[in-house]
């Protein structure tokens, strides 16, 4: 399966096993949606479990509050994580607030999938990484994928959990892993590995990284597309890197990070995000805090620029496999 | 294009802001509003199609007369014994503002917000839906609560966030929340509520259930994006939904001009939308429970969702941290032409032989000795301002089901600050 397929699949697994799941957004119903992710959901489930929203993000992300309230769990999309921004005050004031500020009396078990990251040729609107302007609010947990397997297993994982979850799904892997190498044809997830999806229900833990790759020379957190590209970079460069894709940046896997690290005494953070404030800074200064005398380099960061994800300049805002080797060289000079 | 001389001959555009009709020091006179006779507005079949309520949108439902007499066809003709309910919930809502409006003042709490003269909605929509039916209110529909029997003291308890606040101390004072009693969790930030209130009664549809929701904004929020994100998913899906503008005239120190009111009354906005739409006098017992009840039975029976604006008054200050003379006539309450709906109703129960002076005097010592009872009761467990820190390891608590690592470190931090 590809990344699609998986996430499809997961919803099917999750609607049939649960009558309280409803699947909803823009495109999401009859056509089943622009990635085809709810293809079929509305065949299967019916009008009133898979359905087409209006084009209001705010009344998307409302309407689900208020079916959380009732005791459904919603499972929406938000056609591009670009178009969040409307449903932003629905998210940080009731989803994310909800269970704090009633002490439990209600809470918002819903998913809000979302499609992310560039390296399409996406221009503005349908390239961004808004994941730390998601981390940083206290109540939501936030999960990216970078593989089939994982997409099944930490959407069914994310339904089931008892806290609402943005899920970030980097549309750059939809269809296969990315290099980095935009002059390569792209290989399919069926030629490439973690793309055998098992049949029927099974979770991947949310909070849980997953070490890629192990290693000695560095440790490498990253997540979504940057850990094909990273893996792709660091073969190319044939270093010994262990790479550790986060999964779940909230709640993050501190445990494996500080123990990688600790192991390595070396670290980069790799995202597509701009850098200023972006989650890399929190990884930066959770790393300096906790293995500062592990460390033999400063704790380098490659990510987007700061500056609005550019069209024509698509390749010099992504930061390829170049930049990673260049961080790379630098972290491993000292 | 852009080159002046070719816009000489164009007047120069104006940008028109809205100003209400009084400000402090002037002498407020309504009697250019026009109040349409009590009586007058016709009632349509709750199945209705929604364009024979258009009407109904610039017009006023009002049933009590000014002799305080039940007339029309909006008429509920409620047992007067529920009428005695509603009566002793507003006087209730009255004298409980008034007594934690005083504790603000005397530093027990840090906030406190009345709903003077808007008594009539909450309670009597109260009165007019099912105890199993939501409401996801404002911070003005106090009466809810009160007319579904919620324990003052636990009111009070929330407000001093003490010990006996189910909710912890987390939220500002009024910002209740009863699963139980349907009163969804208050919101700070305004308007969110109303598309919420429709996405429960998606849910109810979806499950083929029977209960409905009653969303609720102000004048001032109906601006507000998700104002127009509520009415929309409403009538798209037709949700069984009543959604309730409460239109008190004042959003703080703005008039309900600057939210749109000076060219459109706020129940027309119901008719763009395709949904039935209704404008009541809000100081009318009578006329509030009847125009719930015909949009609870129109969304009871798959009609889809009504829209009401109750037309009130916002009597006094926005909350304890406004001074309404700031910006408005002291006297303007006095002259708005609606009068009080507590002296409205105690007229009509009057006129019905069903009350008189003797039983509205004890009603109001007996209510007064109920809340301070219960204020006494709800002080025992502590006010805000006497408050220590002791249990402060639960402000880390909730924030999800399971504390994850770093929030708990963060506790533990917190505690060991405090050694």
């Amino acid at each position: 399966m590809n990344m699609i397929q998986a996430l499809n699949d997961a919803h099917k697994v999750a609607m049939r096993a649960d009558n309280d799941v409803v699947v909803f957004g823009e495109d999401a119903g009859y056509f089943g949606g622009v990635f085809r992710v709810t293809e079929g959901l509305q065949k299967e489930f019916g009008k009133t479990r898979a359905f087409d929203a209006p084009i209001s993000e705010n009344g998307i992300a409302a309407v689900a509050v208020g079916m959380a309230a009732y005791g459904l769990k919603p499972l929406i999309e938000i056609q591009f994580a670009d178009y969040i921004y409307p449903a932003y005050d629905q998210i940080v004031s009731e989803v994310a607030k909800m269970r704090y500020r009633t002490a439990g009396e209600w809470t918002m078990p819903m998913v809000i999938r979302s499609p992310y990251g560039g390296g399409i040729y996406g221009g503005q609107t349908h390239s961004q990484s808004p994941e730390s302007l998601f981390t940083h609010i206290a109540g939501l947990k936030v999960v990216v994928p970078s593989n089939p397997y994982d997409a099944k297993g930490l959407l069914l994982a994310a339904v089931e959990d008892p806290d609402p979850v943005i899920f970030f799904e980097p549309k750059r892997i939809y269809n296969g892993p990315f290099s980095g190498h935009h002059d390569q044809p792209v290989v399919p997830w069926s030629k490439a590995e973690n793309s055998e999806v098992p049949e029927g229900h099974y979770t991947v833990p949310l909070g849980k990284a997953n070490v890629v790759r192990e290693g000695e020379a560095l440790t490498v957190l990253t997540y979504g597309t940057m850990v094909h590209v990273t893996a792709a970079a660091m073969e190319e460069a044939d270093v010994d890197a262990e790479i550790v894709d986060l999964r779940t940046l909230v709640p993050l896997d501190i445990e494996t990070i500080e123990a990688s690290v600790k192991k390595t005494g070396r670290c980069l953070i790799v995202h597509e995000a701009p850098r200023t404030s972006g989650f890399g800074a929190e990884l930066s200064a959770l790393v300096t805090e906790r293995c500062f005398y592990h460390l033999e380099a400063p704790v380098e960061r490659v990510t987007g620029w700061d500056t609005p994800y550019p069209h024509s300049y698509e390749w010099t805002y992504f930061p390829g496999p170049a930049r990673i080797k260049t961080a790379l060289k630098k972290v491993m000079a000292d | 294009m852009s080159s002046s001389e070719t816009r000489t001959n164009r007047p120069a555009l104006k940008l028109h802001v809205p100003e209400p009709a009084y400000r402090p020091g002037d002498t407020p006179d309504y009697s250019n509003v026009t109040v349409p006779a009590a009586g007058e507005a016709p009632r349509p079949d709750s199945a209705c199609d929604d364009k024979d309520t258009i009407p109904l949108t610039t017009h006023l439902v009002r049933v009590l007369d000014d002799d305080g007499k039940a007339v029309g066809p909006w008429d509920p003709k409620l047992d007067v014994e529920v009428l005695k309910k509603i009566y002793r919930d507003m006087v209730t809502v009255r004298i409980f503002d008034d007594r934690m409006y005083r504790a603000q003042r005397q530093g027990k709490t840090s906030f406190y917000m009345k709903c003077t003269g808007e008594e009539a909605i909450a309670t009597s929509a109260a009165a007019a839906m099912d105890a199993e039916d939501i409401h996801f209110p404002t911070y003005r529909q106090q009466g809810l609560l009160v007319s579904r029997g919620y324990p003052l003291v636990k009111m009070m308890c929330q407000i001093y966030s003490n010990a006996g606040d189910h909710m912890k101390g987390r939220q500002l004072p009024i910002m209740y929340s009863d699963k139980e009693k349907g009163f969804f969790s208050i919101s700070g930030n305004l308007a969110t509520q109303f598309p919420q209130a429709v996405g429960w009664a998606m849910a109810s549809a979806i499950k083929g259930d029977s209960r409905i929701a009653m969303g609720w904004i102000g004048d001032g929020a109906t601006a507000e994006g998700d104002f127009h994100a509520a009415m929309t998913f409403a009538s798209v899906y037709q949700a069984p939904v009543i959604l309730a503008c409460v239109n008190n005239q004042w959003a703080i120190s703005s008039f309900s001009g600057i939210a749109g009111a000076e060219q459109a009354t706020f129940a027309s906005r119901a008719v763009g939308y395709g949904m039935a739409g209704l404008r009541v006098d809000g100081n009318d017992v009578l006329a509030v429970y009847a125009a719930v009840r015909w949009a609870a039975e129109r969304a009871r029976s798959n009609n889809g969702p009504t829209f009401i604006e109750f037309f009130t008054y916002r009597a006094e200050g926005h909350s304890t941290s406004d001074d309404p003379t700031g910006y408005r006539p002291k006297e303007e309450s006095e002259a708005w032409p609606l009068g009080d709906p507590i002296l409205r109703l105690k007229q009509h129960l009057v006129g019905l032989g069903a009350w008189d002076d003797a039983q509205d005097k004890a009603l109001e010592e007996e209510t007064s000795a109920t809340v301070r009872a219960a204020q006494k009761e709800a002080e025992k467990l502590g006010v805000l301002s006497e408050q220590g820190d002791e249990g402060k390891e639960t402000m880390f608590e909730d924030v999800y089901a399971d504390m994850p690592w770093h929030i708990a470190e963060q506790r533990d931090a917190a505690l060991k600050e405090g050694e």
